[in-house]
């Protein structure tokens, strides 16, 4: 790109007898100790969360202490124990699989269109699902509120979160289908339709399993996305509360250490799939 | 539109032939597989964004909680000017969070790009475990973190080497600290899509010109990683302007942002024309941004998402 100018390099007065000599000098553990650095810094809440699940909290009713006070499995055995936190925990598991299962349908139909297909009104979709992912979380719940306001209907609360969940999950789904749609060997299907496949046919045996992986990819993504939302959800979830946002009302008040147990096990359900993913990539990569 | 237009094509071209219905179902089955989520983004993003516009131009009585349209632009000149020192701090901090966010993610990116080997996607993975907990648990994580009793202060002053006096929590530093390390996934995601595309033997080739290591990056790494660095700055900016679960979890009266009016009024005094005229202005803002990106890169570039 810039030759000409790099060319100029050996007047700098370095030695480049040697070409592409491996970096001897101390400055080579600079990159490599600074990203460990950043994963000890990203992960650090998440030790935190799980060492304090263990917390051994002598007030009552107990609240997460600063302090770690000595080892106890009091809360893991007594994961239930608080009413509310289990009531919005069980309204954002209810509502996760559905969201996720209407935003993967809808989402691979459009991921299929836009990865397939040259049509008229594609860019602007385009647009439309660039924007659905890039807009601030606060306008998209201050905008869907709104609109459940002046519609009146339905009732703000669990189809109000359902019904957003679904909306701003379908353009993660739609553009990870229309990545895979996108690195598609087309001639397969071509061979189908040789072999005398009408287009059903090809799709359900040549297409589906081939963007199967994505489509996967797409319910989880849509799955977590829903189960973590707390911006939007707070908008317009009305009375009703979803785990997280169970968990911010009781911020002022303190948190009870069940809470610490909940995350590390949706957490630990979260490593087990990504863990498997790249077990299974890894697999599939290897000739 | 699209429908209009293409039925109308078919319709004029007679009775269907085989061929010729076939071709006409394969163009039209775009637009089938489109409908259904098409009308649900329509109805559940596009109408929502337009009602948000309607409601900022609304007025009407606190008291009476009836609001009625007149186009009252007086609600966007009224809360500029009354909110201005929370629009320029979310601003500022925002600015803070994204510079920030570039810096630690872009050596970290780069590195695993360019050396991760065949590592490469475990510890990408190891980079977005955080992003399997709550955003909201994470953030409360940090206060129990940086309390000024807490698991890293705590000690210290235990030993005398921080005064009794000194805080993190409920300071701009608390506040922008919790924004970047909330964000880091989305400015790091793009940067390491960008990254990883290019082409390494391009390195190689600026090397074999005896370029040194700085300047094949500068020349050849550096202008190729741009659109991640574009994605990762539409990604984390605005989003991070209208933040407001951080400055309500690690910050306190002084770090108010206008995430926190804008929730404030619309969940608790209710008053939604204006704060729907704050959020509008978040809109714009996006809107413009998101505009710019597109016509440089165009909307098919997938470098926001391929990562996910």
């Amino acid at each position: 790109m810039s030759a000409t100018e790099t060319r100029t390099a050996p007047s700098t007065g370095i030695e480049p007898a040697p070409l592409h000599a491996p970096n001897k000098r101390w400055t080579r553990f600079i990159l490599p100790g600074f990203t460990w650095l950043m994963i000890v810094y990203l992960t650090l809440p998440i030790f935190v969360m799980i060492l304090y699940s263990f917390n051994d909290i002598q007030v009552t009713p107990p609240r997460q202490t600063p302090r770690f006070q000595g080892f106890t499995l009091h809360w893991w055995r007594d994961l239930f124990g608080v009413a509310g936190l289990s009531q919005a925990l069980k309204t954002s598991l209810m509502i996760a699989p559905l969201s996720a299962l209407a935003a993967t349908g809808l989402g691979t139909l459009i991921g299929l269109a836009l990865g397939r297909y040259r049509f008229r009104g594609k860019a602007p979709i385009n647009f439309v699902i660039f924007l659905a992912i890039a807009v601030p979380e606060i306008v998209l719940g201050s905008s869907l509120l709104s609109m459940f306001v002046l519609a009146q209907a339905p009732p703000i609360g669990f189809t109000t979160i359902l019904l957003s969940h679904i909306g701003f999950s379908i353009a993660f789904v739609a553009v990870t289908v229309r990545a895979r749609v996108q690195g598609l060997d087309r001639s397969l299907e071509d061979a189908a339709q040789d072999l005398f496949a009408n287009p059903m046919t090809t799709f359900i045996k040549v297409t589906l399993p081939l963007i199967a992986p994505a489509i996967l990819a797409g319910f989880l993504l849509a799955f977590v996305l829903s189960l973590d939302d707390f911006v939007i959800t707070n908008f317009v979830s009305g009375t009703e509360s979803t785990f997280p946002v169970w968990v911010y009302g009781a911020t002022r008040i303190g948190l009870p250490p069940q809470v610490n147990v909940m995350g590390t096990l949706l957490f630990s359900a979260g490593l087990f799939f990504a863990v498997l993913n790249v077990i299974v990539q890894r697999r599939r990569a290897r000739p | 539109m699209a429908t209009e237009a293409l039925t109308a094509q078919d319709a004029s071209a007679g009775p269907p032939t085989r061929g010729r219905s076939y071709a006409g179902r394969r163009r039209r089955a775009p637009l089938w597989l489109m409908m259904p989520g098409g009308v649900y983004l329509l109805i559940f993003l596009i109408v929502p964004m337009g009602l948000l516009v309607y409601t900022s131009l609304q007025s009407g009585g606190a008291f009476s909680g009836r609001f009625y349209f007149d186009w009252d632009f007086a609600n966007y000149t009224d809360q500029i000017v009354q909110y201005k020192t929370q629009l320029i701090r979310s601003v500022s901090y925002s600015v803070i969070v994204t510079i920030a966010c570039l810096l630690l993610a872009y050596p970290m990116t780069y590195w695993i790009a360019f050396y991760g080997g065949r590592w490469k996607s475990s510890i990408l993975l190891l980079i977005l475990l955080p992003f399997f907990v709550s955003f909201v648990i994470r953030t409360v994580q940090w206060r129990f973190l940086l309390g000024d009793d807490g698991i890293i202060f705590g000690p210290l002053k235990d030993l005398g080497l921080l005064p009794d006096s000194f805080r993190v929590l409920a300071t701009p530093v608390a506040v922008v600290a919790g924004i970047t390390y909330n964000f880091l996934p989305f400015t790091a995601l793009p940067l390491y899509v960008a990254l990883e595309r290019i082409d390494k033997s391009l390195v190689e080739a600026a090397k074999d010109l005896y370029s040194s290591r700085w300047k094949a990056f500068r020349h050849v790494v550096w202008p190729l990683s741009l659109p991640g660095v574009f994605a990762a700055f539409l990604l984390t900016f605005v989003p991070a302007t209208g933040d407001y679960v951080n400055a309500a979890i690690l910050g306190g009266p002084g770090t108010t942002m206008i995430g926190n009016i804008i929730q404030e009024k619309f969940l608790r005094e209710l008053n939604y024309p204006e704060a729907a005229a704050l959020s509008v202005i978040l809109m714009v803002a996006m809107l413009i941004l998101a505009s710019i990106y597109a016509r440089i890169l165009g909307t098919e570039d997938d470098t926001l998402t391929t990562a996910l």
